[in-house]
């Protein structure tokens, strides 16, 4: 086959979504969905209804505040979906508690923080934050 | 081990949602760091929080390495009549940190 310029065209576009394929396999972003999906046991999960309040930016990753509050919620999970393992935490509230709570995370990098709340009536809610990290916080 | 630093209201009007800030000096090793001959330091952190009042549970968390250096955590509830706020941390090693903190209703 002669190398025609609409085949090398082709060609070149082939071996760049082959080179894209590693990228958008990342592996972060599956086990964060199996880690939401181990929480809910699969349950459909709406958006909203969880105020998350993150920095923007985030110069230092080590510690990033950050604060929620899930009005009527039993369980809310915290989620940073670009470091090496996603999980947080995750906090059970008893019938005294207002469902809110703040305290300070680690971050790899730049990245959504996502909390996910068991509402009272058995749905979930989640929410994503995005954090701009200057300097990542996981050693290493 | 480690320190806990706990603030709580002394007293409180029945019903009152309050605020509880804790504090712990703990390193939180996450498991992914190196010494200085790049081999890994094993991972040593607080891993389990729990509050209860008069014996009833208001929070309990579970942390994962991603809590910063000194965990902190603030969370609140509505006090119903005077009681102990007693506070648990629970370390990797199994030790334990307690605090009781009483909130009295006026």
């Amino acid at each position: 086959m002669s190398l025609t310029r609409r085949n090398a065209l082709a060609l070149g576009s082939a071996s760049f979504v082959v080179t894209l394929m590693p990228l958008n396999a990342f592996a972060a972003k599956d086990e964060t969905m199996a880690v939401i999906n181990a929480f809910t046991n699969g349950a459909a999960v709406s958006d909203g209804g969880i105020n998350l309040t993150t920095p923007e930016i985030a110069e230092n990753g080590n510690t990033v505040p950050v604060q929620f509050s899930a009005p009527g919620a039993k369980r809310v999970m915290l989620l940073a979906d670009g470091n090496p393992t996603p999980g947080v935490g995750t906090f059970n509230f008893g019938k005294l508690s207002d469902a809110s709570g703040s305290t300070r995370i680690r971050l790899a990098g730049t990245q959504e923080v996502i909390a996910v709340a068991e509402m009272a009536d058995g749905s979930y809610a989640q929410v994503a934050k995005t954090v701009k990290v200057t300097i990542g916080g996981c050693g290493g | 081990m480690a320190k806990a630093r706990v603030k709580a209201p002394k007293t409180a009007a029945a019903g009152e949602l309050v605020t509880i800030k804790t504090l712990v000096n703990h390193k939180m090793e996450s498991g992914r760091r190196k010494d200085g001959d790049g081999n890994l330091i094993p991972r040593k952190i607080i891993n389990a929080f729990s509050a209860t009042f008069g014996g009833e549970e208001v929070v309990s968390a579970k942390f994962e390495p991603a809590i910063s250096t000194n965990p902190y955590f603030q969370f609140s509830f509505n006090v119903p009549a005077t009681g102990d706020l007693v506070m648990k941390w629970t370390d990797d090693d199994g030790s334990t940190v307690e605090q009781t903190k009483t909130i009295t209703v006026a």
